[in-house]
């Protein structure tokens, strides 16, 4: 267990390195900044004073050790455009992207465990081919749409819930909705495939062999093999998520983590996106390791390897 | 006063094949009854067919099938389950993959008696360890708290069976409880069944395809051939004057020290246990065997062949010695 933790943590070390260095090598392809930060009226004079401001014209190694260091220390410098410190800003939209991808993945769990038990429970039915043909459509439809038809039943035919904005937890309904439609397929197509799995076990006919009750076998014995990689994949699902918040955010204008990397990349302010991608990852890195733990933790067979 | 379990003419079918083809027993209390067979030939179906634990697809018909006087044909599966695992239980052939993974031994033993006893958790636990102790597992306790990947196969099996005791069956299913174990640990586990039959009155249907076992455990046996019982006797008689061609075929096949000389090929039946279509009549063993006639294809007579013998065969007086 101590050896598969080390194992673990090393390597989500290293690929946090390798973010870190390709948040900072990507903005820096995307063009000069100190042209794009200075606008197009500028003159070369004015590009010229803003690269040596901002420090541009140092050589990129130097920008780079001196961003990383500065990064490691939480320092993410200020916002050309917002005027604060990014980290600030960063920790004061962070709470809402979160409810968001919390709420996102407690849908997408409340959708995809039950109807994938009922699938694997009635393989090869109806009932399974139903379901399965839902995950389709749920996997083939893109989230800005599904948020701009929910906007225009929920919101204007119907008058429900808030179309837009930040403001009480309906405005969270419309988004979490959609978010959750990008993890339900993988996740309930996980569980049926695991239960069908685990109900031709033979753990599966011992447990009838005992008598126990129909719920017990299916929930005790059969759900709680076939969690363990449902659990871990929802880890992952929640990063994409909290990454996917990005198209959803914008689309419904809550004002979270995802809608800040949308209006800096707009505005050309390279310190809040780059700060933005770093933090993403990293939260993305640590649900993947997260999810590992969880593995072993859920597999008896894991905890003493 | 009626045997615990009377199986007359149990057919299951998958789909289009017959996988048993009206087959009749009875397991006495405190009898071993040996059902004995090549692979394929409906051993385990039949075992599961009683237990009502048929595989999805499977459909079952028997003519009588009681237990304990209790006729369980009709039994759903609610009152099906309130049976199984309380006054008849099994152990399955695959120690390694029986057990499920997820739970320590004691929780996997103690839910049997919690469902069907209401029995609390301590005084189940209490019950988990004589048995582990009985069925020889040294350091119960410790065993109860580990799961089933940090135990032997041997013990694992012993688990199993120590689980499929927890509420005193009457009736014990043991489906080739020791072909996936080593022939030391097999020993130990068949010395153990009988010793627990002999102290609880257990019946046991044993399923086996070993006449090793079956000679050194059995009361009566049942040779089953495609899906149906060829022959029927009492172990020694059984031994002594096999009737039918497949059991003397199934029985030339085990080298015997001082029968079969060094050198001399071992018997063997030519062939495979054939699938047999729906609406197919007569013998199923007639293309593999070297006495077979034109009436074989034709309804065969169940005849008296010796003391409680039976055999299923148009030789009346059986294969020629």
């Amino acid at each position: 267990m101590l050896h598969f933790l080390r194992r673990r943590v090393t390597v989500a070390i290293l690929v946090a390195l390798t973010v870190l260095t390709l948040s900072f090598l990507l903005t820096r392809l995307s063009g000069d900044l100190a042209i794009s930060i200075a606008g197009p009226n500028a003159t070369q004079e004015d590009i010229e004073l803003i690269r040596r401001a901002y420090g541009l014209d140092r050589p990129l190694w130097v920008q780079y050790f001196d961003w990383l260091w500065r990064a490691l220390q939480g320092d993410f410098g200020d916002s050309y455009f917002f005027k604060t410190r990014v980290a600030r800003l960063i920790l004061e939209r962070m709470p809402i992207t979160m409810t968001l991808g919390l709420c996102g993945l407690a849908i997408a769990l409340c959708v995809a465990l039950p109807l994938g038990i009922l699938a694997a429970v009635k393989e090869n039915t109806w009932v399974d081919r139903s379901v399965l043909m839902v995950a389709l459509i749920g996997q083939a439809m893109p989230s800005f749409w599904l948020g701009l038809t929910l906007m225009i039943v929920l919101g204007l035919n119907l008058g429900w819930l808030p179309i837009s904005g930040t403001g009480s937890w309906e405005h969270y309904v419309m988004p979490s909705i959609v978010l959750s439609f990008s993890a339900i397929p993988a996740l309930m197509r996980l569980t049926r495939s695991g239960m069908i799995e685990a109900l031709a076990s033979d753990y599966i006919r011992t447990a009838r062999a005992k008598g126990l009750s129909r719920l017990s076998i299916l929930v005790k014995h059969g759900f709680r093999n076939a969690a363990i990689p449902v659990v871990a994949i929802a880890a992952v699902q929640l990063g994409f998520m909290l990454g996917g918040s990005i198209v959803i955010e914008t689309v419904f204008a809550l004002h979270g983590v995802g809608y800040l990397a949308w209006e800096s990349i707009s505005k050309n302010d390279f310190p809040v996106v780059q700060a933005v991608v770093l933090v993403l990852a990293l939260i993305y890195i640590g649900l993947t390791l997260l999810s590992d733990l969880l593995n072993a933790v859920l597999d008896p067979r894991l905890r003493s390897a | 006063m009626s045997a615990l379990l009377e199986i007359d003419d149990l057919r299951v079918t998958f789909g289009g094949t017959a996988a048993v083809r009206g087959i009749s027993l009875t397991v006495e209390k405190g009898e071993t009854h040996c059902l004995v067979g090549e692979s394929g030939c409906g051993k385990s179906v039949t075992s599961l067919a009683v237990m009502g634990l048929l595989a999805k697809g499977g459909k079952r018909e028997a003519a009588r099938l009681s237990f304990a006087g209790e006729d369980i044909r009709e039994y759903d599966e609610k009152r099906m389950s309130r049976l199984r695992g309380d006054r008849m239980a099994m152990i399955f052939q695959e120690p390694m993959t029986s057990l499920n993974p997820a739970y320590t031994v004691g929780s996997q033993m103690t839910e049997v008696l919690r469902r069907h006893r209401g029995t609390p958790r301590a005084q189940a636990v209490d019950r988990a360890v004589e048995l582990l102790t009985r069925v020889g597992i040294t350091a119960p306790g410790l065993r109860l708290g580990q799961f089933p990947h940090q135990l032997s196969g041997g013990l694992r099996q012993r688990v199993m069976i120590a689980m499929a005791l927890m509420c005193d069956p009457e009736l014990l299913i043991a489906d080739e409880p020791t072909t996936a174990l080593d022939v030391t640990v097999q020993a130990q586990i068949l010395r153990l069944l009988a010793e627990l039959q002999k102290d609880l009155g257990l019946g046991i249907l044993l399923i086996t395809h070993d006449l090793g076992i079956v000679a050194r455990v059995a009361d009566r046996v049942s040779v089953m051939y495609a899906g149906e019982v060829v022959e029927s006797a009492p172990t020694a008689e059984l031994f002594r004057a096999p009737r039918h061609p497949y059991t003397r075929g199934l029985l030339s096949c085990v080298p015997v020290p001082g029968k079969v000389k060094r050198g001399d090929p071992l018997g063997s039946i030519p062939g495979v246990v054939p699938r047999i279509p729906p609406g197919f009549s007569g013998c199923g063993f007639r293309d593999r065997c070297s006495f077979a006639e034109a009436a074989c294809a034709g309804p065969l007579p169940r005849r008296d062949v010796g003391p409680a013998h039976e055999a299923l065969c148009i030789l009346p007086e059986g294969v020629p010695a």
